[in-house]
């Protein structure tokens, strides 16, 4: 099975290990990963604060990039689900708007990948340590990807995984409103942090960088010494 | 109380809200409190997503023919006597009610509450004309005998104060000299507002449904006070948003059980009162004389663009419930009676952009909001789609927001300079790099770093680990 990885932006840059662990756990499971090297950014950050054209510049790009692919995998949920909004912000171009929907039916988040595509639900990974999950807004809400996650973590053997109080509330991240509205940002991220804390769990484990940047980055702040890692980092580990 | 309230800039109305201790514990628990009770009585339902699908369906097709059964509901209610007038603007429903007031020499009106006559400013307008307006929902009543303290919660408008500030309005304005037991303070309510009822000229509602095929009104409460405005006044004036009608009593069965369960997770509210025309021969209670009046103030302009599912809503705030921005700023920071997710959405297409650019921003794509929706408003849909007309269409967006995302734009359009750009990225923010993670800097990193760290970018991209895999691609230029 071909798999062309669509690394994200902030996976590229804040979590390569993240992106690491995906192309292995891929190729464990007998997939031939290819990086097309013109991707970029799936220009959520210009769609969401309403330049919708600079967004379409983007769409056009990761469209492009991604046109030979057979499927798309990304260790991201929101990104997944921008490029599943690309139909939407292309309809105005009856081509574009096909091409973009022929992008959508093959792009899955990798978790989704593993188990619905591949129906991997055990990776053989382990990892001693408690572990609390944190469900990110757009994988579970935008792009419906709800029960793979954790389907996937309860297979690790060695990892406790304890529920994280009050995990449907966003942690506050939401791209630009972090720094647009970085004083109601502060908030949201501080009670997640709390409920974090509150679990005494060793690690954050999330599916989407820009969540555990922001979650991340206040535990950091907080001297929390609570460790963050991306969902495929823990799949992955021997 | 108009549609907007209060004149400061918005970023101070979240500032004062976020200082508010008492009322960000109010609204954390209240808000488990009202989602839990959702959850549960929800789960009784059955499907649950089969009723939104229902409830949305419901308002699709009610709204794409709302001139029809706006029809039937007046002639409906003509042929029993009934008054009905349309609207529409805000003046136009106010003076319609202050001229039936003043032909019935109301001195003294009672109203049940009412989010449409706030947003048309019509207790205003009638204590301008010398007429007494008492407000008998016990929020409501709260709150305007506290110097019209504006609502914070489209169910709940009283939800900011805690019952030793209720107790400390009740003594200072009402003579109270008891405890702020809640039971105590309920009590001196009501025997306060018996006599309102029993004095009032003129009964005023709002309506949460009206019922095209019968001609008929219907009202939910938990308080049982829009019986009594309805009841026993002489003279009985309903005002209603031209969108809150059902055609059938069977949908209007659909969509009262998503309104009870969404707004305060009860299978039923204690009340829910149907009125159908003035009283006629033979029947011992209801108005003499029935009034209703259907306000259009800009809903129409709605109809037929990208915004029309808004006017689905059904005033349940089962999206303010599960929006963590109101989570912590409160409603006064919207600025609007309409608050939460639903009133960032409305209150732009209500009042225009220019004073309300910033609400849109006021949520984070969540989307917590759009799956709470029991008919199924694409909330932060509808808040992107503003946000496009904020920036392209009205260009009320920063000049260098507006610069930095048509580089953006040219920047991932053109994979070279992405690359280029991404190569530099951690040499570019080393001033401010220690270590592993950027705690200072300036402009957006000052602005996400007032709180959290930053991860320094990798000097080990994911692309140069890629590279050296040897696969030969990904490769800078």
């Amino acid at each position: 099975m071909n798999v062309s990885l669509f690394i994200t932006c902030l996976g590229d840059h804040f979590y390569p290990n993240a992106g690491r662990a995906t192309v292995e756990l891929l190729e464990r499971f007998d997939c031939d990963v290819d990086f097309p090297a013109t991707q970029t950014c799936c220009g959520q950050p210009a769609f969401n604060s309403g330049y919708h054209k600079d967004a379409k510049k983007a769409a056009k790009q990761t469209i492009t990039a991604f046109q030979e692919s057979e499927y798309v995998v990304t260790p991201s949920g929101s990104c997944a689900a921008m490029l599943h909004e690309y139909s939407h912000l292309l309809s105005d171009d009856k081509e574009w708007e096909q091409k973009a929907e022929a992008l959508a039916e093959k792009t899955f988040e990798v978790t989704e990948f593993l188990v619905n595509v591949l129906g991997v639900e055990d990776t053989g990974a382990r990892f001693q340590g408690t572990a609390t999950y944190h469900t990110s807004c757009h994988m579970t809400r935008l792009l419906g990807v709800k029960d793979a996650p954790m389907k996937l973590l309860e297979n690790v053997k060695g990892l406790e995984m304890i529920d994280l109080p009050n995990k449907h509330d966003c942690c506050g991240f939401g791209g630009t409103f972090a720094v647009k509205m970085p004083q109601i940002s502060t908030e949201m991220v501080q009670e997640k942090a709390d409920c974090v804390r509150e679990t005494n769990a060793d690690i954050l484990i999330g599916a989407d960088a820009g969540c555990l940047m922001n979650i991340g980055g206040k535990l950091s702040r907080e001297k929390s010494g609570v460790r963050v890692m991306h969902i495929t980092e823990v799949l992955n580990h021997q | 109380m108009p549609l907007r309230v209060g004149s400061d800039a918005f970023a101070e109305r979240v500032d004062t809200g976020l200082e508010d201790a008492f009322m960000r514990g109010a609204v954390r628990s209240a808000q488990e409190r009202l989602r839990e009770r959702k959850h549960t009585s929800s789960e009784q339902l059955g499907d649950w997503e089969a009723w939104r699908d229902h409830g949305e369906e419901i308002r699709t097709h009610t709204l794409n023919h709302l001139d029809y059964y706006l029809e039937q509901l007046s002639d409906n209610i003509a042929e029993m006597g009934g008054h009905v007038f349309f609207a529409e603007t805000a003046e136009e429903a106010n003076a319609y009610v202050r001229e039936v007031a003043r032909k019935k020499e109301a001195k003294k009106i009672v109203k049940s509450k009412s989010m449409v006559t706030e947003e048309i400013s019509l207790n205003e307008v009638l204590e301008a004309d010398g007429r007494e307006v008492i407000e008998t929902d016990l929020g409501e009543y709260i709150l305007q005998i506290d110097d019209h303290d504006p609502p914070s919660h489209i169910v709940a408008p009283a939800l900011h104060k805690n019952r030793s500030q209720i107790r400390d309005v009740f003594t200072e304005r009402k003579g109270y000299s008891k405890t702020d037991d809640p039971d105590e303070l309920t009590r001196f309510a009501r025997e306060q507002l018996r006599q309102e009822f029993l004095d009032a000229d003129l009964g005023i509602t709002g309506c949460n449904f009206a019922v095209a095929e019968s001609g008929s009104i219907s009202l939910v409460t938990n308080e049982g006070n829009a019986r009594l405005v309805s009841a026993l006044p002489k003279t009985q004036v309903t005002v209603m948003g031209m969108e809150r009608i059902v055609p059938t009593w069977e949908e209007l069965d659909v969509l009262v059980s998503l309104l009870c369960r969404s707004a305060v997770g009860q299978k039923l509210t204690s009340y829910i009162t149907g009125l159908t025309g003035p009283k006629t021969e033979g029947e011992v209670d209801g108005p003499e004389e029935f009034h209703l009046v259907i306000v259009d103030n800009g809903r129409s302009k709605i109809l037929g663009t990208q915004f029309q599912s808004a006017l689905h809503c059904i005033r349940c705030a089962a999206c303010v419930n599960v929006c963590p921005v109101y989570r912590h700023v409160g409603g006064h920071a919207y600025g609007s009676i309409y608050n939460g997710p639903i009133g960032a959405v409305l209150t732009p297409l209500l009042d225009g952009y220019e004073n309300n650019k910033d609400l849109p921003y006021a949520s984070s794509l969540c989307a917590a909001c759009t799956e709470a929706c029991p008919v199924k408003i694409p909330l932060h849909e509808h808040l992107i789609a503003h946000r496009q007309i904020i920036t392209e269409k009205e260009k009320l967006g920063s000049m260098p927001e507006r610069w930095s995302m048509r580089l953006f734009g040219t920047g991932v359009s053109r994979s070279k300079l992405y690359r280029l750009a991404s190569k530099n990225a951690h040499l570019a923010l080393k001033p401010w790099t220690k270590g592993d993670r950027i705690s200072s800097g300036p402009s957006l990193i000052k602005e996400w770093t007032r709180s959290r760290d930053l991860p320094a970018p990798s000097r080990d991209r994911f692309r140069d680990w890629w590279m050296r895999r040897g696969k030969g691609e990904g490769q800078d230029e």
